[in-house]
């Protein structure tokens, strides 16, 4: 998916063609177009939180509820990154090495979650698992309850970052072939064995990206979580619910604080990925 | 995504293990995937096509489909526009603060839609400087109205256009685009008929890609367009609505024509990258 298209990192070749001043009118769009689009929002979100002081952030965030939010989005996230990284990885190997009737169609399918809206994820759940849903009066009398709890919130984020860990691990285990695989297995090596010392080692970048994105997309969805959660305060409420809640309620400093410690946290986690990748292959 | 798939051949492993692993991965992804889109797409058509017609055609219904297809369609040309120029800039040229506008265009991949809203909403908000002088001097107003939307959906999708446009650029010969300037080619003449015409593809998958992700898009634009009927409410904040009042008939309609959408716009991103790929072989 449009996430595994890693940056391309050739180099860059002479320019040929374009007119000195063409050039310069093309970047100077292309930086104020970014400029505008990008960093005007990032900057002003910046200044909203901190234009009453750091004070009033760091008393905006303190306010009961604000860090079990943080909490419960982390914990969704942790169980999610982990379902994820075991399944999704069996789902990229069975789609790579594996034939079998129906593969591209359910192939076509794994990315409906890239497109489905959130709000309609959370919907599908509620019908599944509701009141009056499919499962949920059959759960009810077992004492399991899915809708307006941390399951069904766990399966909502689930849904909608299923694609991440899949895509990004399937072209690098189309790239990686099979001879070494087979080498190993002239030799005598088991099939875990093979997994463990061979596939997963060349795997270890496309697994470590899928995690951050499974993980970063997690922290940040809202309208899935918001319908199949509702939002309770102190029970559901995940960190982007408390930002919602805090807009609604006119507490602009605390949704504003929680928002930029949200982006900063998720942008963190993706950037820092990055350059470790990027000193990695230096190094080598 | 731009990788050959050569047909692989079966690895090490038993059948016995192979077919387990098979059953794992489907269970799952029927579990997780299948099932749920099959239960809101038979609920969508329990009264039938004609009935699913009849809810979508409601007016507030019908205004906020509308309203999600034409803001997602001018985001999608401003997007695939300035996506293409910007993948150009970045492959062709070289220029001061070109590594942080690198960084820059995936930045919207890792912040959350919500806190894009927010971050609009301060920046645009009437009460806010910038939003308070666009409303007085020159009575645009742009959050809790249709440009708030645009505005929201550009900056989501913007990694779109140019992550798929770039790969491309950069693998491109430039030894024809040599071989016309020593014709006497101009720079614009080489640009429209050899530069361009490998783009076309990508671009149209990369504003396919744009147009799907932006019919759904719900954590940004509920902040940012607020939820007036029939002038800044989407089909997904129309769908939160009925969901919220237990019009079941009404959401399930709406979703199902929204799941249609996309549905279609990936299968053929799908089909166009494979033709893409087998085109470069």
């Amino acid at each position: 998916m449009t996430a595994s298209q890693g940056k391309p990192a050739k180099k860059e070749r002479p320019e040929l063609t374009t007119h000195p001043w063409g050039r310069r009118i093309i970047i100077l769009i292309v930086a104020a177009y970014i400029t505008a689009l990008i960093l005007g929002p990032v900057i002003a979100l910046f200044a909203g939180a901190f234009r009453e002081g750091p004070g009033a952030i760091q008393a905006a965030l303190s306010q009961p509820g604000v860090l079990s939010a943080f909490w419960l989005t982390i914990l969704i996230g942790l169980f999610v990154v982990a379902v994820h990284a075991i399944l999704g990885t069996v789902v990229a190997w069975v789609f790579v090495r594996d034939r079998f009737p129906g593969r591209n169609l359910i192939n076509g399918l794994m990315d409906m979650p890239f497109a489905v809206s959130p709000v309609v994820v959370g919907y599908m759940l509620l019908l599944l698992f509701g009141r009056n849903g499919i499962f949920g009066p059959l759960l009810a009398p077992l004492g399991v309850r899915v809708a307006f709890a941390i399951p069904g919130m766990v399966l909502a984020t689930l849904f909608v970052t299923l694609p991440f860990m899949i895509r990004e691990l399937i072209p690098v285990l189309e790239n990686f072939g099979i001879s070494q695989e087979q080498a190993a297995a002239t030799i005598g090596a088991n099939g875990w064995q093979i997994f463990r010392r061979i596939t997963f080692p060349a795997l270890r970048w496309g697994f470590i990206y899928g995690v951050t994105l499974t993980f970063a997309r997690a922290l940040g969805e809202f309208g899935a979580v918001l319908v199949i959660g509702g939002g309770v305060q102190g029970r559901t409420e995940t960190a982007t619910l408390y930002i919602y809640r805090a807009l609604d309620e006119r507490n602009y400093v605390g949704a504003y604080s929680a928002a930029l410690i949200l982006g900063i946290f998720s942008l963190g986690l993706v950037l820092g990925t990055d350059y470790i990748r990027r000193r990695e292959q230096e190094r080598n | 995504m731009k990788t050959k798939t050569p047909k692989q051949e079966i690895g090490y492993q038993s059948p016995l293990g192979r077919r387990g692993l098979r059953g794992v991965a489907l269970v799952y992804l029927t579990v997780l995937l299948l099932i749920p889109l099959f239960v809101i797409i038979q609920d969508g058509l329990r009264e039938g096509l004609t009935g699913l017609w009849h809810q979508v055609t409601l007016p507030i219904a019908w205004s906020a489909l509308i309203l999600t297809l034409w803001t997602a369609a001018i985001m999608t040309i401003i997007n695939t526009m300035m996506g293409t120029l910007t993948a150009y800039a970045l492959v062709r040229y070289d220029f001061p603060g070109k590594t942080i506008i690198n960084s820059l265009v995936d930045l919207p991949l890792a912040i959350p839609t919500l806190v894009t809203g927010v971050m609009l909403v301060v920046l645009f908000g009437p009460q806010q400087a910038l939003g308070a002088l666009l409303k007085e001097q020159f009575g645009i107003s742009i959050i809790f109205a249709p440009p708030g939307i645009i505005m929201a959906l550009l900056f989501i999708t913007f990694p779109f256009v140019v992550r798929t446009v770039q790969p491309v650029l950069l693998d491109l010969d430039r030894a024809q685009e040599a071989a016309a300037t020593t014709l006497g080619a101009g720079s614009w003449t080489i640009f429209r008929r050899i530069t361009l015409p490998p783009l076309i593809l990508p671009m149209i998958s990369g504003a396919l890609l744009s147009f799907a992700r932006a019919i759904g898009e719900f954590g940004a634009v509920v902040i940012v367009a607020g939820n007036i009927p029939l002038y800044s409410q989407t089909a997904a904040v129309y769908v939160l609505g009925e969901v919220e009042s237990e019009n079941r008939l009404g959401a399930s309609a709406v979703s199902v024509v929204m799941i249609a959408i996309a549905f279609s716009l990936m299968m053929l991103v799908d089909w166009l990258q494979q033709r893409e790929r087998k085109g470069s072989l």
